[in-house]
C-alpha cells in the first residue's frame, strides 16, 4: 500500500486568522434519491447522523454529512475508515439507483481558525457571511476567487473548506493573501 | 449584476456563480426531422428585446440547470423554475403578464 499524503502536507499560514491544510480526510460522494428510506438508513449507519436538510451539514465528532445538491451528499469520515465505509454504503444501497464513490484523494481540506474567518471568505466569495445569515450547520458550495469550493462552520470561529486537490495551492494562496495581517476590514 | 435564485438549492446566486446557457424551451430535432427544422434547431435563436426565457446553470454551486424568465432590456427578473418542463409554469407566466399584459408564451419569439 502506498503512503497517502494530503495535497499540501499540512502547510500553515498565519495572518489575522490561521489557514491550515487539514491533512487527509475521508470523503465519499453519494448520489441517489435523498428521500429514500434505504439511503437514509445507509447514511445514518455510515456517518452516525441523519441526511441533512437543504444546504445544511450534520456532524457528530469526526464524521459529517453535507448536502451538495438535490441528489448528492458528501459523507465525511476519518481517512483510515473511508474504504470500509464506502463498501458498506455500496452494500447497503444494493438495488437502489444510487452511487457511492471514495473521492478522498481528489480533494483538499482547509481549516480557517480565528475571529476574522468570515471576513477572509467574504473577500473571495459571492456569499452573505454576516452573523445573522450564515450560521453554524450551514453548508455552501460556491466559488473562492476562481476555484470551486464548499465551506461550512464547525463553530463560531472555525470554518472548514474543501476544494479540488489540483487547486489546493491556489486556494491556499488566495486564503493566505485574504488573511494577511493589516488587511482586516472589520465589517463582519 | 444579475441575481437569480436557483430553484434546486434555493441560493440567491449572483452572476459569477452562474453560467448562461442561451434560449430555453428549444425543441431538439433529431433523426427523421427535415433539413429546415434541423437548421432552425442548430442555428436560429430568438433575441427578443423584452421578456426572454433562458437556461442557466448553477455552475459554482449545486451544478444544476434551471430556467429563468427575465427582461433583456430592464434586467428585471420575473422568476426561475426547474428545467424539467416544456413550458413555463403558471406562476411564472402570471408574474410576467402582471408586468407585461401583452406577453404570451405562444407569441414569444422562442416558441416553436
Amino acid at each position: 500500500m502506498s503512503n497517502a499524503v494530503s495535497a499540501l502536507q499540512g502547510v500553515t499560514s498565519k495572518g489575522f486568522v490561521t489557514i491550515t491544510e487539514a491533512g487527509l480526510r475521508g470523503m465519499i460522494t453519494l448520489r441517489g434519491d435523498l428521500s429514500s428510506a434505504k439511503l437514509k438508513k445507509a447514511v445514518k449507519s455510515a456517518a452516525g447522523v441523519d441526511v441533512p436538510a437543504q444546504r445544511a451539514c450534520n456532524s457528530a465528532g469526526d464524521k459529517a454529512v453535507a448536502w451538495m445538491s438535490p441528489d448528492e451528499l458528501l459523507v465525511m469520515v476519518p481517512y483510515a475508515e473511508v474504504v470500509d465505509a464506502t463498501s458498506r454504503l455500496v452494500k447497503a444501497l444494493e438495488g437502489e439507483h444510487a452511487l457511492a464513490v471514495n473521492v478522498s484523494d481528489a480533494r483538499a481540506v482547509f481549516t480557517i481558525e480565528g475571529e476574522g474567518g468570515r471576513e477572509v471568505l467574504a473577500k473571495l466569495s459571492p456569499v452573505d457571511l454576516s452573523r445573522e445569515t450564515f450560521t453554524t450547520g450551514m453548508f455552501r458550495r460556491t466559488r473562492l476567487a476562481q476555484a470551486a469550493v464548499a465551506f461550512w462552520m464547525r463553530d463560531e470561529t472555525t470554518f472548514e473548506l474543501v476544494c479540488f486537490r489540483s487547486e489546493a495551492q491556489y486556494v491556499f494562496d488566495v486564503l493566505s493573501m485574504s488573511a494577511r495581517t493589516g488587511s482586516e476590514v472589520g465589517f463582519l | 449584476m444579475l441575481i437569480l435564485e436557483c430553484p434546486y438549492c434555493g441560493v440567491k446566486a449572483e452572476e459569477t456563480e452562474l453560467h448562461g446557457g442561451g434560449q430555453a424551451h428549444i425543441k431538439r430535432e433529431t433523426v427523421g426531422s427535415d433539413d429546415d427544422a434541423f437548421e432552425h434547431y442548430l442555428f436560429t435563436r430568438a433575441n427578443p428585446r423584452g421578456v426572454h426565457l433562458e437556461r442557466w446553470r448553477h455552475a459554482n454551486g449545486c451544478g444544476k440547470w434551471f430556467h429563468a424568465a427575465r427582461d433583456t432590456t430592464t434586467l428585471e427578473v420575473f422568476g426561475t423554475y426547474p428545467a424539467q418542463t416544456f413550458e413555463p409554469p403558471k406562476d411564472i407566466i402570471d408574474a410576467i403578464t402582471a408586468k407585461r399584459p401583452d406577453w404570451s408564451f405562444k407569441n414569444w419569439q422562442g416558441a416553436t
